[in-house]
């Protein structure tokens, strides 16, 4: 294309609203930036004066695709204050209920919403005709991953099981035990449904120094808790987040951007975790990555819908792991004497690493709040590579640049309406 | 006219929300496929980035209406549509985003932005149907997929959708479920609650927080009163009215009631 814009005012398949915009004057690469315009719904604001015990059901409202992720890291937040600790087979059905959110989530994303790009259609409505089979087995798949959430907690979207201390209801094995021969089954279809993906995708030559970051677990693969590990070298507790990332409000968008204390960018998401957690992989998933050729170090962002697909293999592992060696705990929650303090936790949604932290007084009411989704996050990031990529591919005609653009900006499986309400108080200015 | 173009047309617009009420139609899994052979999904943003032009026989509407924009647009998409269905408890009931209504905005924007200026949004969050016409809704934080189905096949084939306006205690009656609020004591919104999740916090040993809005005609009147004989104080009994429907009038009447006391 020649000097002047490209832009989508609408972007499609993400989750909530936004917009791109990237000008080119002279042949460069003057401006390119998001634009947030889902509306704020000001979460921490009506947080305040909540009792804690709601706050699990609260934030899961933030997301409808990944309400997990919120009751996660909201709950463990509080237990914190709280001074319990969730373990043993509470802590792995918590697992399990997630890994069925990262099943449904990653298989929503990587083939109804991501794989229409790289195969050039419209979307999956589109693509069906041509692809029923792949298309049916996709749908089973994350059928699977939600009927695994609602062995747990009653519904796929804003399940009630969840709450602080560890479930209102725990199952019986026998409600599991079938779910087993299904993830069986997956792992085959996921490794086959690989094999046509490392087949057919094309990717573009675009390879970036990125910092990953992610949570770190000393013994397991990253998704529920842990401390906070970066590609170059951060290993820091939770409870140091805020003295190492900080967020800005600028003003084409309602969410605020996350940046290091230094001002760099950084990258959250499946990549990161592949990249910093690789060795800690199933033996399944590593051998999908070996199917995919992606090994530890990819950079190239592009490739996410790969690993996706490997962390959805060793979600089934994982999964099929838990429930063999299940058995039913006698209380499906620990007791615990309220306690005013401030707690913080980070987890893993599907597309990152997310931050809570929150103070809460002596009655248990919510005094504060702070929410930091993938999103966020990686916003300034998404602009970064959009500002890279139209460089290196200007030569392209404008419309097809756009849709490419497009697919850039659905390689981070934004989550809009989850970027929107964050905030904190003391916030960096932007001039 | 070809026989694709024959299909009626279905739209997906989205308010301020979550997009879980959207997302159940992409969850019916077993469904999808023959639905989008029986239906052309003309806009549907958050599944194609094919954006096909007005009018449309049917538009999904989910969220509810916070911002001047909104308010703006939904009145296009009225003009727009020969049926606008309303989805989910905050294009319904205002959603949990309308707690909002009952403090003072300014205030929240400061404690979210360092940037108030930069921020555009209303006082409060509406139901789409304070600003529009609205020819059916349905309730639930998030939908029942099954209704959503339900009333999709029912206004193509010209009836009325069969969704109970029942409270969810009826629905407890129905599983065998012992009633937690007589049972184990635990407060539940179910007597006051329209049915539609299956009972499915009593069914998990704990009491509703009514995602489906106000059955019809609700004595919250007693509801309350009943929490108060539990022992929950004034301000428990509001945050209990003010979940995920506060702006439904008969739960935010009765929170008004107790609010402050």
């Amino acid at each position: 294309m020649k000097d002047g814009s490209i832009k989508v005012d609408y972007l499609a398949r993400i989750e909530g609203e936004g917009a791109f915009y990237v000008k080119v004057k002279d042949g460069a690469v003057v401006d390119a930036h998001l634009r947030v315009f889902e509306p704020p719904r000001f979460f921490e604001g009506f947080l305040r004066g909540r009792r804690h015990e709601e706050v699990v059901d609260i934030t899961a409202r933030i997301c409808g695709i990944c309400p997990i992720a919120y009751q996660s890291a909201s709950s463990q937040s509080m237990e914190r204050i709280m001074g319990i600790k969730v373990d043993g087979q509470l802590r792995e059905l918590r697992r399990l209920m997630y890994l069925g959110e990262w099943i449904e989530s990653h298989v929503l994303h990587v083939f109804l919403l991501h794989a229409p790009d790289f195969l050039g259609y419209q979307s999956v409505i589109h693509m069906a005709p041509d692809h029923p089979e792949i298309v049916k087995q996709a749908l089973g798949l994350k059928k699977l991953g939600n009927d695994i959430m609602i062995q747990l907690g009653g519904r796929e979207i804003h399940p009630v099981g969840w709450k602080v201390g560890g479930f209102h209801k725990v199952p019986d094995a026998s409600q599991l035990t079938p779910l087993v021969p299904r993830l069986e089954e997956a792992i085959n279809l996921c490794l086959e449904l690989m094999t046509t993906l490392a087949k057919v995708l094309k990717f573009p030559d675009f390879e970036r120094e990125y910092e990953f970051v992610s949570v770190d677990h000393p013994t397991e693969y990253p998704i529920l808790d842990g401390r906070i590990k970066s590609s170059l070298g951060l290993n820091i507790d939770a409870a140091e987040y805020e003295a190492n990332f900080k967020e800005e409000h600028v003003e084409r968008a309602n969410a605020l951007q996350g940046r290091r204390t230094s001002g760099a960018p950084y990258f959250v998401g499946p990549l990161a975790r592949f990249n910093n957690s690789f060795e800690k992989l199933s033996a399944g998933a590593k051998k999908a990555a070996k199917i995919a050729g992606v090994a530890p170090g990819v950079s190239n962002p592009f490739k996410g819908i790969l690993v996706r697909m490997v962390e959805t293999v060793w979600a089934c592992e994982e999964a099929i792991k838990i429930i063999r060696a299940y058995k039913k705990p006698e209380a499906a929650s620990i007791a615990y004497t309220v306690k005013a303090g401030r707690g913080m936790a980070v987890s893993e949604a599907p597309r990152g690493m997310i931050y809570h932290r929150y103070t809460v007084d002596e009655k248990g009411l919510v005094v504060d709040a702070k929410i930091t989704p993938p999103t966020a996050q990686n916003q300034p990031t998404i602009e970064a590579d959009l500002r890279l990529f139209v460089e290196k591919n200007l030569d392209m005609p404008e419309d097809k640049l756009t849709w490419e653009c497009e697919k850039a900006i659905r390689n981070y499986d934004l989550c809009l309406s989850c970027a929107t309400h964050f905030l904190k108080l003391n916030i960096e200015r932007v001039s | 006219m070809t026989a694709k173009s024959a299909r009626p047309r279905i739209a997906v617009f989205k308010y301020s929300s979550c997009d879980g009420c959207q997302l159940s139609l992409l969850e019916l899994e077993d469904e999808l496929l023959a639905l989008v052979g029986a239906v052309e999904v003309a806009y549907f943003p958050e599944a194609s980035r094919d954006y096909g032009k007005a009018p449309f026989d049917i538009s999904l509407v989910e969220g509810s209406v916070t911002s001047p924009h909104e308010a703006e647009t939904i009145k296009q998409v009225r003009a727009d549509s020969k049926i606008l269905v309303s989805i989910g408890a905050c294009a319904t009931g205002g959603g949990i985003q309308a707690l909002k209504n009952f403090a003072d905005v300014k205030e929240f924007t400061k404690i979210v932005y360092a940037h108030p200026e930069f921020i555009h949004t209303l006082d409060k969050a509406t139901p789409i149907s304070a600003h529009v016409k609205v020819d059916a809704e349905l309730r639930g934080c998030p939908i029942s997929k099954f209704q959503l189905l339900e009333l999709v096949s029912a206004t193509l084939n010209g009836r009325r959708p069969n969704i109970s306006s029942a409270s969810v205690c009826m629905e407890c009656k129905k599983k065998g479920n012992t009633c937690v609020m007589v049972g184990k004591g635990m407060p539940c919104m179910g007597p006051v609650v329209q049915a539609g999740c299956g009972a499915l916090c009593p069914s998990f040993n704990r009491g509703c927080y009514s995602c489906f809005g106000p059955k019809e005609v609700p004595n919250t009147a007693a509801m309350a009163g009943h929490f108060k004989y539990m022992g929950l104080d004034e301000a428990d009994i509001v945050r209990w009215f003010r979940t995920y429907n506060s702006a439904a009038d008969d739960f935010a009447k009765e929170s008004e009631l107790h609010e402050g006391r």
